[in-house]
């Protein structure tokens, strides 16, 4: 970064708004989605070095679109001098046409197709989305393939994010390639029964990527990426409930993030957290996805935590918090997904309503189960100390301390436990 | 494109289902096989259970070992495999999820694309 330079933040927005479209036309012209990725791919990172510098062009998309489509083009040539002369004669079409048309024109198609299709019905980053969240693929692969296809971020930013080396990441995403090509994952948006469960896995891959993004102060880039990509998908399936019940849920977590940590960088827990500094403007938005999510009346996990999430935002004071709302919500969000950390939180909410014996009760249910899980130690710590049993509750925020590894909480359960020994 | 179903089973498992629950579920698999003939291409087969089976390893100094027993010690065992053209994974991913089989612990069913493309090995 140079100091007159473009802010990382508006490139990353420019590179947003006009990748996917580009990785999402290119690969409908050559039908390979390896070649079509690395060559946007490298496209960006070319676009990042120069735009940095130079400021960004005036249409930021035909660039990169010219751009991704010589390094897509030259790739292709090699790969023809490579294959022997009797598939050459059987080489896909569109490519030949792609490689001919080049040739006679090296400034054709140099206008962005993707500005031109941007907010249109039949987006094509949707199905690219999708496929990218394919359930066949694994979850790791999932959040990189949709970062880099999708979003546009660069090999090192995501393998930053992820906290992994940038080789790993980049055989990730390797891998991940080849098994789309091998084992024929098709870019399409499910049909019918296929289409919930499909946009579960995309809605699940977005709200992992905001959770990568949350919990650092560093990456706040992560949680705008997954807000941006919710947004578009939300917009282009506007029947669907959950995608507007994620696009409330990480509005308003999003809207309330900045008071997430103090001058010194240590977590402030929402009960003490500075509420008049939440972002109202953000918190409204929040609540009129959640109202368009609630209005298609099909309640799942993504909107009842939206209107949880509302359920705290509304309250002006913590000691305002209408628990038996949210526990109630809770008891709802379980006929969703009954899984271990759901329950965790229904309990919590059922502490501030029933009291912490019973609250107990319920995590002893799930503890074996959630067992390696800090959260439900720290729960169980706080639980204990409520009821008076100081030495459980140490032992429990020491156990709480071993499991995590991020630096914030960990500062956070250390007070904790010095509170005990002093 | 073509994909290799696997149909494996835990015989431990197996052992605790009912004969008349087990009964059912062949029909149903029967029924099955008649309902998808479509998506099926070349032979598949069922196959005689892993105690019938005997396995022929690499050996050192380029003997070949013959042992009795299926190649892999894993609880699992392949009982069967088929070959289906259909047009992608997820055509695949939704005729597998209604095998009758996976109603009961333990079964599971592994989709391989098969190789069809094998111009790298010529000249």
């Amino acid at each position: 970064m140079t100091d007159q330079g473009v802010p990382d933040a508006t490139l990353a927005q420019v590179v947003r708004d006009e990748v996917g479209l580009i990785v999402a036309s290119l690969y409908r012209r050559i039908g390979d989605f390896d070649v079509a990725e690395e060559a946007v791919q490298e496209a960006v990172v070319a676009a990042l070095r120069t735009w940095r510098i130079e400021g960004i062009p005036p249409n930021p998309g035909a660039w990169l679109t010219l751009a991704a489509r010589r390094r897509a083009i030259d790739r292709l040539r090699r790969s023809v001098r490579e294959e022997k002369a009797v598939d050459a004669l059987t080489f896909a079409d569109s490519r030949a046409r792609l490689l001919a048309q080049e040739d006679a024109d090296p400034a054709a198609g140099a206008p962005s197709e993707g500005a031109v299709a941007g907010g249109d019905a039949a987006d094509e980053r949707i199905p690219m989305l999708f496929g990218c969240c394919h359930p066949a693929l694994r979850v790791e692969a999932r959040l990189a393939l949709m970062l880099r296809a999708v979003v546009g971020l660069t090999t090192p930013q995501i393998a930053r994010a992820f906290l992994v080396p940038e080789a790993t990441m980049a055989q990730r995403l390797v891998r991940a390639k080849k098994k789309i090509g091998a084992v024929g994952i098709a870019f399409e948006i499910p049909v019918g029964r296929e289409r919930s469960t499909r946009l579960d896995e995309v809605l699940t891959a977005i709200y992992l990527t905001y959770n990568a993004g949350y919990l650092s102060r560093a990456d706040g880039g992560l949680a705008d990426d997954a807000i941006w990509l919710a947004e578009l998908l939300a917009r282009a399936l506007p029947e669907e409930a959950e995608a507007w019940g994620l696009l409330s849920l990480l509005t308003n977590l999003s809207a309330r993030a900045g008071t997430r940590f103090d001058g010194e960088g240590r977590l402030v827990l929402l009960a003490d957290q500075d509420r008049t500094a939440w972002n109202a403007v953000g918190l409204a938005r929040a609540e009129r996805y959640l109202v368009r999510s609630a209005e298609l009346r099909r309640p799942g996990r993504f909107q009842l935590q939206a209107a949880i999430a509302a359920c705290h935002a509304d309250a002006a004071r913590w000691a305002d918090t209408d628990w038996l709302q949210i526990l109630t919500l809770y008891d709802l969000l379980l006929t969703h997904d009954p899984s271990p950390v759901v329950r965790l939180n229904h309990a919590i909410a059922l502490s501030h309503v029933s009291g912490p014996a019973p609250a107990l009760a319920e995590l002893s249910e799930i503890a074996e189960r959630l067992g390696d899980y800090h959260l439900l130690h720290a729960t169980r710590a706080q639980l204990l100390t409520e009821l008076g049993d100081l030495d459980g509750a140490r032992a429990a925020n020491l156990r709480a301390l071993e499991l995590t590894d991020n630096p914030a909480e960990q500062d956070l359960l250390r007070t904790r436990v010095a509170r005990f020994d002093g | 494109m073509k994909y290799v179903l696997m149909y494996t089973n835990r015989p431990d498992l197996d052992a605790a289902v009912p004969p008349e629950r087990q009964e059912e579920v062949y029909r149903a698999v029967y029924a099955w096989f008649g309902e998808n003939e479509a998506s099926f291409a070349d032979g598949g087969a069922e196959l005689l259970g892993p105690e019938t089976a005997t396995t022929v390893r690499y050996g050192e100094s380029g003997s070949r070992v013959v042992v009795d027993g299926p190649f892999s010690e894993a609880k699992e065992n392949i009982g069967g495999f088929s070959v289906i053209d259909v047009p992608d994974i997820d055509a695949a991913i939704a005729l597998v999820k209604t095998w009758p089989m996976l109603e009961l612990p333990g079964n599971s069913v592994e989709i391989r694309p098969m190789v069809v493309d094998y111009s790298h090995m010529q000249g």
